[in-house]
């Protein structure tokens, strides 16, 4: 048996690894958010002869205007997708595309796209999110006829949460990623796994306390949590094992959303025994003294 | 059924088998080699067309891949608004787009994205539809105007005495002269007297004039009002009414009355929309981007099967097989249902193999406990099932019950009701089914019938 109560400490620091500078992050610099909750602009465009992508880009890059994705759709028809940039920058950007492709431009289509559909999606995802945490809370405070766990699970849940927004803004700062609404789904994905994980455990400390109600709930959770260490271990292996596949070879589009579902399956499997865990055991020690 | 374990592994194949049948790849020539011949089948999975008197059942069992994942047509309407009010120009383009949103779930295309987008003075509404080809037949259906109608039912209808039931349809009932154009107004607004939601509609003055006619025609008989061709609702009529202004009572939910109306003024503010653009959307991932996630999907899945080989020995074997089943299930529900598959489908299709995968490790670890206590591996085995139970209940019920918060069943507005997040809560869902099925029944049978016990007491 290791005894994993003794280093509450230890666990403390590994989460400051990534909570403090993650948090600093998430304060100092946000998140970057992608065009599905900015809005942006969406341009289609024909020329008269084609011009290289690498050429577009820098055109983009000389009038400021942010381009996301560029896309030939015909021998010289191309479509971008640029944040919401002032109606001159991309002016002056149509301007330069003609002088490249030729002597006429026709803009084929030419939409700014509102962000009403985005920050509705995140207000409700947001509403969802504190309402399956309310289920949950009950669901396991029933299931273990305990409030005690109701609130560890809830506990590490929302640490893994925080994990998640916190790599994802250092992510943002220093590699550019954009949080899309594919992060949101990653992240009601995190919300079920890390909870999954904790049940497996606090399964095992109901199972111990049903037989012996004397020993000292820090014991029990540490045979419960050395019993059940190697399927942890196992089980997240196997998740990570796909999502590492389909961040490395995965295409461009998967591989963030990948990424997101790999810290998420990380740090709920993380928070289960060194979160959930000891929270529950702080929550037992502070009823005793009461 | 626990008692005879090799009828329901029996049961198992054929099952197996059935969604096999339905996994059947799309469009796939087979080449068979024969006595020098090659013999080319082309494969394609079945289709249903059966008729049983009226009664038509037609499917296709092909899996229904997403915008973001297949591609699909993207469609982009203008509304002319010169006729109507600057200030009501934002209504009538939020009525506009509900009423075609609408007709595309009429369409029967899943996660349908219908958007209002203004800029500067154009006022558009883009649709896009996932793996829809055939724009001009979808175009056909969107393009029209809303269309509000007043029916009465036909003189042979009215006659008999079961009129007051009847069920109004585009062939027993008539125009009544009254459209959506004499239409000038729908409002939610509550009974004085009982207090109850209502629908208060009022004319235009020419509509006033005719509606006056016709409720005066139809005093005590229903007059039916259609929407796009659909019975909306069809109140009797009480007294004649010439000031063109009514009342639709009925026992109206305070939502529905407030949908009622809103339809209505759909129908009565028919902004004539054109196509100003429509165009196939290649995916957004690229086909490329596609086949490189599946590979990395599959070589992610071959990995876990090795693993659990490795780990477990003859078990793991058998828990393969049960995720191998589970992965023809799934897909075999996703074409049956249908689903649409999309990212966020996908990773709620991972989430749940991790979970199908978990219920296996779960056991078996508990079975080795057992082992180790001494106990034979038969009782060993049952004795792991048997107690592995109560966490696996525990930690799939919290999923699933997470899934059916986020498919937001109950279509509550503070609710998610996008696509995207609900195609992630229905795979999710069905997946954490499915795997409580094969991880547990599957596996279990299989052992039962095939597992010949640990070599030399140690698994």
């Amino acid at each position: 048996m290791i005894r994993f109560s003794k280093y509450i400490w230890l666990y403390i620091l590994l989460s400051s690894l990534v909570l403090v500078p993650g948090v600093y992050s998430l304060i100092r610099w946000g998140l970057r958010p992608s065009i599905d909750f900015t809005g942006g602009t969406f341009m289609e465009v024909r020329l008269e002869k084609p011009v290289a992508k690498d050429g577009i880009q820098s055109l983009g890059q000389k009038n400021a205007v942010d381009l996301i994705e560029i896309n030939q759709t015909g021998k010289s028809d191309y479509s971008f997708r640029m944040k919401t940039t002032s109606e001159s920058a991309v002016d002056a950007f149509e301007k330069d595309l003609k002088k490249e492709g030729g002597e006429k431009i026709d803009v084929l289509r030419k939409d700014a796209v509102g962000p009403v559909i985005g920050k509705e999606l995140l207000g409700k995802a947001f509403i969802a999110s504190l309402l399956v945490m309310c289920a949950i809370l009950l669901y396991v405070a029933y299931a273990f006829k305990n409030i005690t766990f109701g609130v560890s699970a809830v506990v590490a849940l929302l640490h893994d949460m925080l994990i998640m927004f916190a790599s994802f803004s250092l992510l943002g700062h220093f590699v550019g990623v954009e949080v899309d609404t594919l992060f949101v789904t990653a992240f009601l994905t995190t919300m079920s796994f890390s909870v999954h994980d904790t049940i497996v455990i606090f399964d095992r400390i109901r199972e111990y306390r049903k037989k012996d109600t004397r020993t000292l709930l820090s014991n029990t959770s540490d045979v419960a949590l050395t019993e059940t260490m190697g399927r942890s271990l196992v089980n997240s292996f196997t998740i990570m094992f796909m999502l590492l596949s389909l961040a490395l070879m995965g295409g461009t589009t998967v591989r963030w959303f990948a990424v997101a579902l790999l810290i998420g399956t990380i740090t709920g499997t993380y928070s289960s025994p060194f979160v959930a865990t000891p929270i529950l055991l702080l929550l037992d020690k502070w009823k005793r003294k009461k | 059924m626990a008692k005879n374990p090799r009828k329901l592994f029996i049961l198992l194949l054929i099952l197996t088998l059935f969604a096999l049948i339905v996994d059947l790849p799309e469009k796939f020539v087979l080449s068979v080699p024969w006595q020098g011949k090659t013999i080319q089948q082309k494969i394609n999975p079945p289709s249903l067309d059966i008729q049983v008197g009226s009664l038509k059942i037609q499917k296709t069992f092909t899996t229904h891949l997403g915008l973001d994942l297949a591609g699909g047509t993207h469609i982009a309407l203008e509304a002319d608004m010169k006729d109507i009010p600057a200030g009501s120009r934002m209504d009538a383009l939020e009525s506009a787009k509900q009423v075609i949103e609408r007709r595309v779930n009429f369409f029967g295309v899943s996660e349908p994205v219908v958007q209002s987008v203004k800029s500067a003075d154009s006022y558009r509404v883009t649709i896009e539809l996932p793996g829809v080809t055939d724009v001009e037949q979808a175009l056909s259906l969107i393009g029209q105007t809303a269309k509000l109608e007043f029916r009465e039912f036909t003189e042979k209808e009215k006659e008999s005495t079961a009129a007051a039931f009847l069920f109004p349809t585009l062939e027993n009932t008539k125009p009544a002269g009254l459209t959506g154009k004499d239409l000038k107004k729908a409002s939610l607004s509550f009974s004085s007297q009982t207090g109850e939601p209502e629908v208060a509609i009022s004319f235009s003055e020419n509509g006033a004039k005719i509606f006056a006619d016709v409720t005066k025609r139809l005093v005590g008989k229903p007059l039916a009002i259609f929407l796009d061709d659909m019975p909306l609702t069809w109140p009797r009529v009480n007294t004649e009414i010439i000031d063109g202004s009514a009342v639709i009572t009925g026992s109206f939910k305070f939502d529905e009355a407030k949908r009622l109306a809103l339809q209505l003024n759909a129908g009565a503010l028919p902004v004539p929309v054109s196509v100003v653009e429509k165009r196939i959307v290649g995916a957004t991932l690229g086909a490329d981007s596609v086949s490189k996630s599946v590979r990395a999907g599959l070589i992610g899945l071959g990995i876990v099967a090795l693993f659990m080989v490795l780990k477990y020995g003859w078990l793991g074997l058998y828990a393969d097989f049960a995720l191998f089943v589970y992965g023809l299930l799934t897909l075999a529900l996703y074409r049956i249902i249908p689903i649409t598959l999309t990212l966020p489908g996908i990773a709620g299709f991972i989430l749940s193999i991790g979970m199908a995968v978990d219920s296996n490790i779960l056991i078996f670890e508990r079975f080795k406990e057992e082992l180790r206590k001494g106990k034979p591996w038969q009782i060993a085995m049952e004795l792991g099932f048997g107690k592995a139970w109560d966490s696996i209940r525990d930690a799939n019920f919290t999923t699933i019950i997470t899934s059916l918060i986020l498919f937001n069943p109950g279509n509550w507005d503070f609710l998610p009701s996008s696509g995207l997040v609900r195609g992630f809560a229905a795979t999710l869902f069905l997946g954490v089914v499915i795997s409580l099925f094969t991880g547990i029944i599957v596996t279990r049978t299989f052992i039962r019938v095939l597992y010949k016990g640990p070599k030399g007491g140690g698994a």
